[in-house]
């Protein structure tokens, strides 16, 4: 059995629990196993539906009347307790900031490798895993030698998409008793602030980025008013965090934010690495650059070629001229 | 309060990377080195906390020898002391690092007392594991939370006071409350790194750095091999040059369906 | 974005300060058809220009630095991309203090406004700085600070919409493709320009990729030259006083020089530069690739040992730096060449293929004009650049292993004291004259000529001091690299005579039957004379300035002899061959390692020289320029009856294997005669000056024609000769200026102690202390000096206005920041006025 730990949000399935479904489904297929899902924190119909969607036989369902939100340390312990009395052949997550906590409090607890943010599997004796290193920059080929292997399936990695191995019924759903520690509970969320309404940079549909060509903090405002009649948001690159034009929280990039919208408007950013790994989930990239031969304009669907001072506002009119 | 911070020395690249021939390492041949970008914040916080709250910040790295630069760039902006866990390599997987870091820190503790706070980065800007710090606090008693990018000591920073920590998700951020002592994996927007100034530098020349000799046996994860992936090419439509190009980027915009 | 183009004329390469200037001087000069690469992205395509701290010192010593600095930072004031910051350069030390009084005077040269202030005068101006740690400071108000990257891009876009010219960013050069060398001249021709975009089939190339120069000089097989070399830069700060000025640059500049150091303030923050680090060099192939380099690939990682003794000396000078923060850091790469200056010209080897390298922001677009003129004319108008062909290297000089050594000797006199005499102390002898073993027993103190050793006097003359009751130069500077053996060496020949080493002349033979000709059309004077006579003539550049000044001997019906001084045998090899007929006409032979030189001059020259040989030595038997055949004690020789030094004797010319057997017969036969080995001192400097003999690079330069410099013959030859147009019209317009020898008539500074001057561009000054300059702006300064032992002054030389330019026009001449009275003696000489003793 491939156990793949699912991550949940407001009672859904995140996509990167999708994505991780998917790609243990394929998994599971060349093992010859069958796939389960382990689900803490809720057993709601829905989500378990979900998950059997997307090819889960059977859902091991953990609730604790105690465990009200997520705590990695008790996510951790949970897993690593039904790895030991569920004996999966091995373990997979999605490659979020919580999946890839929950591993290594896992992999802590049984004191056994993790290898986070796989982008292929070959499951020999020993496992050959290729994975994501400097963000996407590198890949680097890993054997890995575990009697049950711990793994996170790199973001995008594989297209989400619905599917069955065998029976397309609902899948069973198992209690799964576990047995929690107050230490565990030590690390629960204890309170959550929704800093802002509306459309957020790494959901965002459109998202309007911004370089060192930007030139200023204030230049951005131009930035701002077309994300505003896109409904998107405003991003930046590092260097224009470090400038201190932007928050940190404007940030695509390896160590900032990664999106996925349908479009990114890259609007004079050269394109370093540091970013690129950020942005590259973009469905469409759209540059302007005064430099034709920009990373960023090499790598864009589309791309002007001139000064985003004098294209964005001309953008912006064109728009309005539209809807009017 | 003591606070631990746990470093790492890492390749300053560019936009491409290259790997050494043997494809075990990047070539680092014209590159600088620095400290992963999440853990300059973790050093910052440190620091930050004990100008609050006084005290003091240790900052420690498992690599080879010249990850002393780390260490004396650490104390030029206010670490206290610095320790440095030898290794033969850069590569020790993420495993044997923790397992190593775990009994480097016990014998700093059992000397010295324990750490009040440590600070790990979430992960490292190379490898990229997701682990060592989790590890490393596990294995040392201590509760950790991942993707931290806000951290306050209440009260008066006495030693029963709370660590609160923020933690961003889309669209806010969570909260989390550890007694201490307590362990951290922060993310780069912490805060602003300050930079060294030319007295810190000179000042952590002088600086006396621990060095003690990592040992710890092989972890279940062996590399085989790094290397570039395939190079995506675009072959990208250019819609015009300056404003004159407003119209054909709208009727994409249309297309898209984002308008 | 236009197609890629398979032809143009010309082909540039590199788009930094340089590349960008030069095409736009292309442009004004007319070119069309132009072709701008670059590898890297635009505007900044990652080469030193992007990191340059931008900021010129106007103040050099050498004329050729200091007149195209003060022309690029004209050129950067015209395009409003300038600020005129100021600049001081403070002093830690006594020897530091003299050597800007020693700035005060080219200052002064070059007609710079310049200030000694105090260390109190200098805090009135950067009220940051410790006075305590200064003694003074020299004070330029026109030190600029320029925008290197937009002067860039505008002159990139004069020649794209004046000129059509063409730019490809991340386009990089593969490879050079040339013709393969056919004909006696030995060069290839330029062909095309292979890069990952394409290839360009074109008539001109110009390497103007900085640091890389010498890479893609060696893809057509030649080189330039040059090592990219760490000069390291710190930003630190902000810092509130500095943010106050709310503009880039509100406070002088300050050189703090006897730490190596500079402080330029950049907005809020500080940027501290350093010179005084470990030499860090680079192979060209070492400096990643754009999309490698974490910054740019000219600033490499930051190595901060290197930088932390700058760091406690910078806040020494200015305190609040050691608060502020360091915010970016570099080993910014610059280019260094053997000898300090720049390598520009056409390449000797590939014809049509072009050097504008090594060439720093604060020369950029005055260097890029010198480039453009010399492509459009043959030759740069603007100025003389002799010092920055590229021909001037010897093939010993091309080597990574001289060019790192010589960088490596060098970096740390980018802000030193040179001594205009300071000899390298690696890499030495690398051509062996065959007397070095003699001479080594003798105690020879050799100065280098390029790759070429000489002595300058010999320490076993020691005695002769005494004999002559000469001393020690009471001033360390002026002692240094000097002594009185020299004065002692000079009287002897004066006295008895001399053999002086001549080893390094470049000896080159044209033959064929075209050699006459073609060496006619070379020459301004008649070499088409009798088989054993010789001339001694300028070559002149087509505007009628020097080129050369050398002797041509007519060996025989069809072969001519030309020897030419070591400084200029790279320039004249290649001038020869640039001009000669390609058609087998002629054949070029340089026969400089073949042939050995030894001078034997002094009124007892011809009773040494009887001794060994039958020949009739009066003037009837070998006269005045007269070259014979002859076996002297037995060695096949030629003697050439020429004189260089005021006293009668010959050249004499053998085999280089014989020179050691013709070495000891001189010596042997001299014994009786007083004989001594006599070093350059008397030969380049006082036995030459005391005649008035011109210097082909001091008072013989691009600037100046035959007219100017009391060169003229009463009639002109016939034959056609390069110049000959503008020689004509030379004649006809008359001299504005004359050059001249001076006297020195009081040697006493204001400390009573005797001073001397070296030659190094002192201006020559009225006497109410006004420059003298022509009306095309030529300022009188000393060009040669050195101390007439006979004449018993220190004698000058140097261009006056005809209207002082007579004997007895008392003048003034600054040295070390204080004047000296000075007497013209006129175009001739200061002895022996009439050659008496030469003819004898």
């Amino acid at each position: 059995m491939l156990l793949v730990f699912v991550e949940h949000e407001d009672g859904v399935l995140v996509e990167a629990a999708r994505e991780a479904l998917t790609f243990g489904r394929t998994l599971a297929v060349k093992m010859g196993e069958d796939l389960h899902a382990a689900l803490i924190g809720s057993d709601d119909d829905d989500l378990v539906e979900a998950a059997g969607e997307y090819g889960a036989e059977t859902v091991h369902t953990a609730t604790r009347a105690a465990l009200t939100d997520y705590s990695p340390s008790a996510y951790g312990s949970i897993v690593a307790q039904m790895v030991e009395s569920l004996g999966p052949a091995a373990v997979l997550a999605c490659g979020t900031s919580r999946g890839n906590e929950v591993m290594a409090q896992v992999a802590a607890r049984l004191d056994v490798p993790f290898v986070a943010n796989a982008l292929d599997i070959t499951p020999d004796d020993d496992w050959q895993i290729t994975r994501v290193q400097w963000g996407g920059s590198l890949l680097e080929d890993v054997s890995l030698e575990a009697e049950v292997p711990l793994v996170t399936c790199g973001l995008h990695a594989v297209v989400s998409e619905p599917g069955h191995s065998q029976d397309p019924d609902i899948p069973d759903i198992e209690e799964f008793d576990i047995e929690l520690e107050d230490a565990d509970l030590v690390t629960m969320v204890r309170d959550r602030v929704v800093q802002e309404a509306g459309v957020t940079l790494p959901t965002a549909p459109v998202v309007c980025g911004g370089g060192r060509g930007v030139g200023s903090a204030d230049g951005f405002s131009q930035l701002e008013e077309l994300a505003g009649l896109l409904g998107g948001r405003v991003g930046c690159s590092r260097a224009v965090t470090n400038l201190g034009w932007r928050p940190h929280s404007d940030q695509v990039g390896q160590t900032g934010t990664r999106i996925a919208p349908e479009i990114y408007i890259a609007s004079g950013i050269s394109g370093a690495i540091q970013h690129w790994v950020g942005a590259m989930a973009s469905k469409h990239i759209l540059a302007i650059n005064t430099d034709a031969e920009a990373n960023m304009v090499t790598k864009a669907d589309w791309a002007v070629i001139g000064d985003l001072h004098e294209v964005i506002p001309a953008i912006v009119e064109e728009i309005k001229a539209r809807r009017a | 309060m003591r606070i631990l911070v746990c470093v790492k020395r890492v390749p300053a690249p560019g936009a491409k990377i290259n790997v050494s021939a043997d494809c075990q390492d990047v070539d680092a041949a014209h590159l600088g080195f620095t400290t992963s970008p999440h853990e300059e914040c973790a050093l910052e916080g440190a620091v930050q906390l004990v100008e609050e709250h006084s005290g003091e910040v240790t900052v420690l790295t498992l690599g080879v020898g010249e990850a002393e630069e780390q260490l004396r760039y650490a104390a030029s902006v206010g670490a206290g002391h610095a320790v440095l866990v030898e290794a033969d390599s850069n590569a020790w997987d993420p495993q044997r690092t923790a397992t190593a870091l775990t009994a480097a820190i016990q014998d700093l503790e059992s000397s010295d007392g324990p750490f009040d706070l440590m600070l790990f980065g979430n992960e490292s800007a190379d490898s990229g594991g997701f682990q060592v710090g989790v590890r490393v606090a596990h294995a040392l008693g201590r509760p950790i939370v991942n993707g931290i990018k806000g951290i306050e000591v209440s009260g008066d920073g006495a030693s029963e006071s709370l660590i609160t920590a923020r933690r961003e998700i889309d669209g806010g951020f969570e909260v989390y409350e550890l007694p201490r002592p307590c362990a951290l994996g922060v993310m780069e927007g912490l805060n602003l790194p300050r930079y060294p100034t030319m007295k810190g530098r000179l000042a952590s020349k002088k600086l006396e750095i621990t060095t003690v000799e990592a040992a710890a046996g092989a972890g279940g994860q062996e590399r085989v091999k790094l290397y570039r992936p395939p190079e995506t090419v675009s072959n990208t439509v250019v819609l015009g040059t300056g404003a004159d190009a407003a119209p054909a980027v709208v009727d994409v915009l249309e297309e898209l369906g984002v308008l | 974005m236009s197609e890629f183009p398979n032809t143009a004329k010309v082909v540039v390469i590199g788009a930094g300060i340089v590349g960008n200037c030069l095409v736009g001087h292309l442009a004004r000069l007319g070119w069309t058809d132009i072709v701008l690469v670059e590898k890297g992205p635009l505007p900044n395509p990652g080469g030193s220009t992007g990191h340059a701290s931008n900021f010129i010192f106007p103040v050099d010593h050498n004329k050729e630095m200091a007149l195209l600095g003060e022309q690029s930072a004209n050129q950067f004031r015209g395009f409003d991309l300038s600020v005129d910051s100021g600049g001081i350069e403070v002093a830690r030390s006594e020897e530091r203090m003299e050597e800007l009084r020693r700035r005060m005077t080219s200052a002064k040269a070059w007609g710079i406004e310049a200030h000694m202030l105090t260390p109190a005068g200098v805090q009135e101006l950067v009220p940051f700085i410790n006075p305590e740690v200064i003694m003074g400071g020299f004070y330029c108000p026109t030190v600029s600070v320029v925008d290197s990257l937009e002067t860039g891009t505008v002159m990139r876009k004069e020649a794209i919409e004046t000129a059509g010219c063409q730019v490809f960013a991340n386009t990089e050069v593969l490879d050079l493709t040339t013709d393969d060398a056919v004909g006696p001249n030995g060069r290839r021709k330029i062909t095309g320009v292979i890069t990952d975009k394409g290839t360009i089939e074109t008539e001109h190339v110009v390497i103007a990729c900085g640091v890389w120069s010498n890479r893609i000089a060696n893809m057509a097989d030649t080189y330039i030259p040059l090592v990219p070399t760490v000069h390291q830069m710190a930003d630190v700060g902000p810092m509130d006083i500095l943010a106050e000025t709310n503009n880039e640059i509100g406070y002088p500049i300050i050189r703090d020089m006897d730490t190596f150091c500079y402080e330029r303030q950049s907005s809020g923050s500080m940027e501290v530069g350093s010179y005084g680090h470990r030499p860090i060099l680079h192979h060209p192939d070492e400096i990643p690739s754009n999309e490698e380099a974490a910054l740019s690939p000219t600033e490499m990682p930051f190595t901060p040992d290197d930088f932390d003794d700058q760091m406690e000396t910078a806040i020494e000078l200015i305190e609040m730096l050691g608060e502020a923060e360091i915010k970016y850091a570099i080993n910014g790469l610059l280019s260094i060449t053997p000898d300090g200056m720049p390598c520009l010209g056409e390449l000797p080897d590939v014809e049509n293929l072009w050097s504008a390298a090594a060439i720093w922001v604060k020369e950029g677009p005055g260097m890029a004009q010198v480039v453009a003129e010399w492509m459009t004319y043959g030759y740069p108008r603007v100025i003389d650049a002799h010092g920055a062909d590229i021909a001037r290297f010897y093939d010993e000089e091309k080597s990574d292993a001289h060019i790192w050594a010589r960088a490596e000797e060098s970096f740390i006199k980018t802000y030193g004291i040179v001594h205009p005499a300071e000899q390298w102390g690696d890499r030495r002898h690398l051509v062996e004259s065959p007397y070095r073993s003699r001479q080594e027993v003798l105690d020879a103190e050799f100065f280098q000529a390029r790759v070429w050793e000489r002595p300058q006097w010999y320490n076993s003359n020691a005695d002769l001091v005494e004999r002559y009751g000469l001393a020690e130069r009471g001033v360390e500077w002026d002692n240094r690299w000097w002594s009185p053996i020299t004065t002692g060496e000079h009287l002897n020949m004066r006295e008895n005579c001399g053999v002086v080493d001549l080893s390094a002349f470049q000896i080159y033979e044209l033959e064929g039957p075209g050699a006459v000709e073609f060496a006619d059309y070379l020459a301004v004077n008649k070499v088409d004379v009798a088989v054993g006579r010789s001339i001694y003539t300028p070559w002149l550049n087509h505007d009628g300035g020097f080129h050369s000044d050398l002797t041509m001997m007519r060996m025989a019906e069809d072969k001519v002899r030309v020897v030419t001084g070591v400084f200029d045998g790279g320039r004249d090899d290649f001038w020869v061959r640039k001009h000669m007929p390609n058609d087998g006409s002629v054949t070029f032979t340089n026969i400089t390692k073949s042939v050995t030189t030894l001078g034997l001059w002094g009124p007892n020259a011809p009773a040494v020289l009887g001794q060994l040989t039958d020949q009739d030595l009066s003037q009837a038997g070998s006269g005045y320029g007269s070259i014979i055949d002859v076996e002297v004690a037995g060695v096949p020789c030629q003697l050439f009856r020429i004189s260089y030094v005021g006293d009668t004797g010959w050249e004499i010319y053998t085999a280089w294997e014989n020179g050691p057997a013709l070495w000891d017969a001189l010596f042997e036969a001299g014994r009786e005669h007083g004989l001594r080995a006599t070093g350059g001192g008397v030969y380049g400097s006082s036995g030459r000056l005391e005649k008035g003999y011109r210097l082909m690079g001091a008072e013989l330069e691009s600037e100046y024609n035959p007219v100017e410099a009391g060169l003229a013959r009463p009639k002109v030859k016939a034959a056609d000769f390069i110049g000959k147009e503008a020689y004509l019209a030379a004649r006809e317009a008359g001299a504005e200026v004359q050059c001249v020898t001076l006297t020195v008539e009081d040697q006493t500074d204001s400390a009573g102690q005797q001073r001397h001057m070296m030659g190094g561009n002192e201006p020559i000054l009225t006497l109410e202390g006004e420059r003298i300059v022509d009306s095309h702006g030529r300022v009188s300064r000393v060009t040669s000096a050195g101390y007439g032992p006979s004449v018993g002054k220190h004698l000058l030389m140097g261009y006056l206005p005809n209207e002082l330019a007579f004997a007895g026009t008392d003048l003034q001449v600054m040295y070390m920041n204080e004047l000296f009275p000075v007497k013209v003696v006129g175009p001739g000489s200061a002895f022996d006025a009439d050659d008496s003793r030469l003819k004898s």
